[in-house]
């Protein structure tokens, strides 16, 4: 059976992709979509990657489940390296991984009934025999709270919010462990993302999944994610647990993310850091700015930042961030006191 | 607050034409707003939002549209009512429309300078002659208005060598290259990311408080009307239910769909997400009779399917269509 070597159910090292988009006279152009991600996901966690669009959460999706071979860098799911595409992975690593994307209109064929397409994946990766198919995929049906008769109904003919259901419902056919979401939400309304979230919820409980979470919504992300990473332009800028992120935001985007946030009430009010507004937009990933990629619209540039790409730091257990600003703070081996002193000068 | 009334919609019904009979869209909409006001406009997709705006400036569909009842007034004049010449001149010269999507709003084969020129020659044609050179410099002003760097560069650029970003600043260019007493802004930040969008909503709010001009910003996000509108009309299935400033609007909601839609709204200082508005939007081709959200209210009672609820002002300023209120 799957052997747990540690407590992480994905593991993906240094991983970068890049998509060959033309030539001139230095050589090849690339963009540069993903370049050099390492994230963890844990057992049983929902991980949300936030990020602007253009900034490579799809990709990196993408790459994961196979969709896309990875120009270097490893992905290791439960301790195998599926660094590969889907054609050369094993069934059962394809199995185990699921996908919901974005828009369930493109994403369902029109022209096939929902029996037709919650059949597929118990074909390919079950021995269901055809007698009990139908009650399997009734019973799937009924996870997701839509009734049996919608096995004969076709994507045109239901609403956006039931689509998405049949999506999420088609990805756990298979009994997966770790099930990636595209921006599942972003194309509904609010009242209905509610009801999928919470849908989505109950399942991660009772079947127990882990979920990477990719969105541009950060208020969803609070009440979702345990944990939420913060992507620009191909690269990871901070990690850290929901509830201290929005506490203490460190990197200057994560801070003017927050700050652009739409709020309803006082309490979110106060969270929002007041000093970073945002000014200018992301540069397109085939110019990649030298040294840190965000230093262009950084309120808090020094000079180092358009020279040097910044590593990763842990600035206190599980707050991974990644800038100067903070280097700089390590580097006098400060007391943890000190640096909230310091930090404060910052903001 | 109590300015003079700029536009005013009464009783708006708009049906639209399609196979086996009428999509009852817009039941008895009723709309003001005043000289200044920023006004915010909220509901899901497909409740009839841009179809009301689009009535006001009468750029529905030709032809599919059918208004069966209903008056709208600018500046006391019914626009239902006028001529071809007179909507002409409201488009021209007296509200502008900015739209959801600048990909689709801008003309790919003419340069930017040339797409805003148009605007301003055409507001000005009515009265004077205006020079190719005149227009060019107004023109550089609006881009420069909207911050957008090397005005004279983009002036000579085409839609798609710009950003989404600056597509829309372009969008509010145009909308402000000649003097307007009212802009619609058709969720102008929908489709951008929110650190763009955030640059946006400020950027409209400096234009208009600089200028005083009133403005109908659309959004189907609570965040968005709260920041930016003096007072906000709650959209469900064609009807108007719910209309008050922000700060009584989320503090003390009255009507179940916008308590429904508050709830649902993610926060993030946390606290979970509600359980959301359970069914859907009423089928327009054979709505309910009566109050248009019975199917979804949990406090449904007989007297709802009987007629539509009337809007009842429970306090000044604070409106609601709903018989829950009335007990």
């Amino acid at each position: 059976m799957k052997q747990v070597i540690n407590n992480e159910i994905l593991k993906i090292e240094k991983l970068k992709k890049y998509f060959h988009v033309g030539k001139d006279k230095q050589g090849p152009i690339y963009v540069r979509a993903v370049d050099g991600v390492t994230l963890n996901i844990k057992y049983g966690e929902t991980l949300g990657l936030v990020g602007e669009s253009g900034s490579g959460k799809s990709t990196i999706a993408y790459t994961v489940v196979g969709m896309y071979r990875p120009t270097s860098g490893q992905i290791l799911f439960k301790g195998k390296n599926i660094g590969m595409e889907a054609s050369r992975r094993s069934l059962s690593s394809k199995k185990e991984i699921q996908i919901v994307f974005q828009d369930p209109g493109s994403s369902l064929n029109p022209r096939q009934t929902i029996e037709q397409i919650l059949a597929l994946p118990f074909r390919i990766h079950t021995q269901v025999p055809k007698k009990q198919l139908r009650e399997k995929m009734v019973k799937l049906l009924e996870k997701v709270e839509l009734s049996p008769d919608y096995l004969y109904k076709s994507p045109p003919s239901i609403g956006g919010g039931e689509k998405q259901m049949v999506a999420i419902a088609r990805a756990m056919a298979s009994n997966p462990s770790l099930i990636l979401l595209d921006e599942p939400t972003s194309a509904l309304d609010v009242s209905v993302q509610a009801k999928i979230i919470n849908k989505l919820i109950d399942l991660q409980k009772e079947m127990n999944l882990t979920y990477l979470f990719i969105t541009h919504d950060l208020s969803l992300m609070r009440n979702v994610a345990n944990r939420i990473a913060i992507m620009y332009l191909g690269k990871i800028c901070e990690v850290a647990e929901s509830v201290t992120f929005f506490e203490k935001p460190l990197h200057p985007y994560t801070q003017m993310l927050i700050s652009s946030v739409p709020v309803i009430s006082e309490e979110e009010e106060k969270l929002k850091p007041k000093k970073v507004i945002s000014i200018g937009e992301i540069p397109s990933p085939v110019n990649i700015p030298s040294g840190c990629s965000f230093h262009l619209r950084c309120p808090y540039k020094i000079p180092i930042c358009s020279k040097v790409d910044p590593e990763m730091i842990e600035f206190s257990p599980g707050h991974i961030v990644r800038c100067h600003l903070f280097a700089k703070l390590e580097n006098k081996k400060q007391q943890r006191s000190d640096l909230y002193e310091e930090e404060s000068v910052i903001y | 607050m109590d300015n003079k009334i700029l536009l005013e919609i009464k009783n708006l019904h708009v049906w639209y034409k399609v196979y086996g009979g009428y999509s009852k869209v817009l039941q008895g909409v009723n709309f003001l707003v005043r000289e200044g006001e920023r006004v915010g406009l909220v509901g899901e997709a497909g409740c009839g939002k841009t179809t009301t705006m689009k009535s006001i400036l009468q750029i529905l569909p030709p032809g599919d549209f059918h208004i069966p009842r209903g008056q709208i007034f600018y500046k006391g004049q019914d626009v239902l009512k006028m001529s071809f010449k007179e909507i002409q001149r409201l488009r021209s010269r007296e509200i502008a429309m900015i739209f959801q999507d600048p990909t689709t709003a801008l003309n790919p084969v003419f340069t930017i300078g040339n797409q805003i020129g148009d605007v301003i020659k055409y507001s000005t044609a009515f009265e004077e002659n205006v020079y190719k050179e005149k227009i060019k410099i107004q023109s550089i002003k609006a881009i420069k208005e909207v911050y957008l760097p090397d005005p004279e560069r983009i002036h000579i650029n085409y839609p798609f060598q710009l950003s989404g970003g600056m597509r829309q600043r372009v969008c509010i260019a145009m909308a402000i290259s000649s003097p307007r007493n009212l802009i619609i802004a058709d969720e102008p930040g929908t489709s951008l990311d929110v650190t763009i969008q955030d640059q946006i909503h400020r950027l409209l709010n400096k234009i208009v408080e600089k200028r005083n001009t009133a403005i109908i910003l659309i959004t189907h996000s609570l965040g968005v009307a709260k920041e930016m509108a003096d007072r906000i009309y709650v959209m469900y299935a064609g009807t108007i239910v719910e209309t008050a400033t922000p700060e009584v609007l989320f503090k003390n909601p009255v009507h179940p769909y916008t308590k429904g839609l508050l709830a649902s709204v993610p926060k993030i200082s946390g606290g979970g997400i509600a359980k959301g508005i359970p069914g859907k939007i009423p089928d327009y081709l054979n709505p309910p009779s009566g109050c248009r959200f019975q199917l979804r209210c949990e406090q449904e009672s007989p007297i709802c399917s009987e007629k539509p609820p009337q809007l009842f002002e429970i306090e000044k300023n604070h409106l609601v269509a709903c018989y829950l209120t009335k007990r």
